[in-house]
């Protein structure tokens, strides 16, 4: 077995059930998680109480009229190499391909010199993050390990994926498996670290929205 | 006895056949140009050979199916013809010689023995072990056995085809016949790997004929092939790559793409894995290659190409070894036993923090009441 065969066989698999296990054990952990009881009257109907957990998802999305100034570079950043990673790892062809051999769909990807393009571009933001990261103190104070690293093996797998694509610094498929490795590496930490924001953030988001309306404020 | 049994320096054959040194200079030099070696080394090449004896050959065949040697026949720069008449002597090769049995067997023998220590060793199949050697025996030796004998006088090895080089077909899974390539028995003497299922033509001839002429190995990869004919993959000289880069894919082998030739990656083409010269030398003196043809390429110059799961399944699949790529149902059971195995971690974690949620509010509340 070659390293590619070991990458996008035995290696994958571990990591897909990595994945797996540990995705529903936050999230069941999480849902299970007994909420101290808010002895206060209801200041909302049941209604108003989901209603604004729903808008809190909408409204914490997009940056407060007040601090547009201050925040709005910082948002633009985030969905744009957002969006980047999505067209990345959605409508690339051999992305599409392999997503197909594990779920047996398949859908159009987008031509491949424009995914190199949106590559460099989503690479470059992920530059613009870190450098905004490390040079803004609040930011810089806030970040630990995990921060750096989720940033760090996301960027792994973006580099590992251009070069493969490029066929730069060694043979293709020792670069594919280089890169499923990096995809494997990203699968175990997933779960474990900040990535997992993926799954958290609008439940986080319309829980926190729904305990205020309940206590009649907007959010 | 040897098939050509004429101690001739190549160019006294060249002369005998009535080939002139500048028709000689000229062969050399599409030679060299063919193997990409620089423009000067065709001259140097047909220096060389003129003056050297032809040198011996012994062509060997094991667990194999006569593919590469019908391969071989068909090469067109140099001919088979050209090869064997003018520049090498085939002493030994079961296919092509007329003698049988004793006298063959005979042939084999006498060509070692005169030629120990400068013999070229070809190898055509891989080697079966299982058994004693049983599965593959020829006047009644095994090949392993055969192998062994015939290396130790050889200058070198060139192993034509991926049979020999890296086991082929009868070293896939299972295995029935514990097949091996020729490197796995032989370890002490220089090996050249001429992959494929079978090989181009003009990269035996070609790689023969850089052998014999300079008396060296050529640069070899990793997988000890010529750089020269193995250094590039298929897809990187492929003429559909623009294609590729154009996000342009066949969806199956008659569809519009498949007819515009487009990419044939999502049909499972292995050209990017796949280091060969098909793309550029081709097959039948240039006129095409299997992609140019409508198929993918299938990696056949690749070690443990057999067993590496669907050849139409596109590069870029996962595969999960036996029983090739992960279906959704595969996908589910693995998926599925985790997602179970992290409910009842969920389950559980949520209770050890309800339990400790619970104590902690025990102790505030029995704390108040003692202050109370």
């Amino acid at each position: 077995m070659n390293l590619l065969d070991f990458a996008r066989g035995p290696a994958l698999k571990v990591a897909i059930a990595v994945f797996c296990l540990g995705i529903t054990w936050r999230i069941v952990a999480f849902a299970l998680l007994r909420i101290r009881r808010d002895m206060n009257r209801p200041r909302a109907s049941v209604l108003k109480f989901l209603g604004g957990g729903l808008l809190t998802v909408g409204s914490r999305s997009w940056p407060h009229r007040e601090f547009i100034g201050r925040t709005g570079a910082g948002e633009a950043l985030g969905y744009s190499y957002h969006i980047g990673l999505f067209a990345l790892v959605l409508l690339f062809t051999p992305h599409i391909l392999f997503l197909g051999s594990l779920f047996g769909v398949t859908w159009p990807g987008l031509p491949s010199s424009l995914i190199t393009v949106i590559s460099v571009l989503t690479l470059t933001l992920f530059l613009a993050v870190l450098f905004r990261r490390v040079t803004n103190p609040v930011m810089r104070m806030l970040s630990n390990f995990d921060d750096y690293f989720s940033w760090f093996i996301t960027m792994l797998v973006m580099v590992t994926g251009l070069a493969a694509t490029a066929h730069f610094g060694a043979r293709y498929e020792t670069l594919l498996a280089i890169h499923i490795l990096s995809v494997d590496a990203l699968l175990v930490w997933f779960p474990f670290g900040k990535l997992m924001h993926a799954f958290y953030i609008f439940p986080s988001r319309a829980l926190n929205g729904a305990l205020l309306a309940r206590k009649g404020a907007t959010s | 006895m040897s098939l050509f049994n004429e101690q001739l320096t190549v160019g006294e054959s060249l002369r005998l056949h009535g080939i002139s040194r500048r028709g000689f200079i000229k062969f050399c030099t599409a030679a060299a140009s063919a193997m990409a070696l620089p423009p000067w080394m065709g001259a140097a090449m047909a220096e060389q050979l003129h003056q050297a004896p032809r040198p011996s050959v012994v062509y060997l065949s094991f667990q194999e199916c006569t593919g590469c040697f019908e391969s071989l026949t068909r090469s067109f720069a140099p001919t088979i013809e050209s090869l064997i008449f003018n520049v090498i002597s085939l002493d030994y090769d079961d296919t092509l010689m007329a003698a049988a049995g004793d006298a063959a067997e005979a042939a084999l023998t006498k060509a070692m023995k005169d030629n120990f220590g400068k013999y070229v060793l070809v190898i055509d199949g891989s080697v079966p072990t299982g058994a004693g050697g049983a599965y593959c025996t020829s006047g009644g030796r095994s090949a392993v056995d055969t192998l062994r004998e015939a290396a130790k006088g050889a200058a070198a090895i060139v192993c034509v085809g991926t049979c020999s080089a890296f086991g082929g077909i009868p070293f896939a899974d299972p295995n029935p016949t514990s097949a091996w390539p020729v490197t796995a028995i032989v370890g002490d003497k220089p090996i050249i790997n001429v992959s494929g299922c079978p090989p181009i033509p003009e990269v035996i001839t070609g790689t023969l004929l850089q052998f014999v002429s300079t008396g060296q190995v050529p640069d070899l990869d990793e997988h000890r092939r010529p750089k020269a004919f193995f250094g590039n993959t298929i897809h990187d000289r492929c003429y559909r790559r623009p294609f590729y880069d154009e996000g342009k894919f066949a969806k199956s082998f008659d569809d519009e793409g498949a007819r515009n030739g487009w990419c044939l990656y999502e049909l499972g083409c292995k050209g990017p894995t796949t280091y060969n010269a098909c793309a550029t030398i081709k097959w039948n003196g240039g006129t095409s290659f299997p992609i140019e043809s409508g198929h993918g390429c299938l990696g056949c110059s690749e070690p443990g190409f057999w067993d590496k799961g669907s050849f139409y399944a596109a590069q870029s699949s996962a595969e999960w070894g036996k029983g090739g790529a992960p279906s959704p149902r595969r996908v589910l059971e693995v998926g599925g036993a985790a997602v179970a195995a992290g409910a009842v971690l969920g389950v559980a974690s949520a209770g050890v923090s309800r339990l400790r949620q619970h104590r902690s509010e025990q102790n505030t509340a029995d704390r108040d009441k003692k202050e109370g």
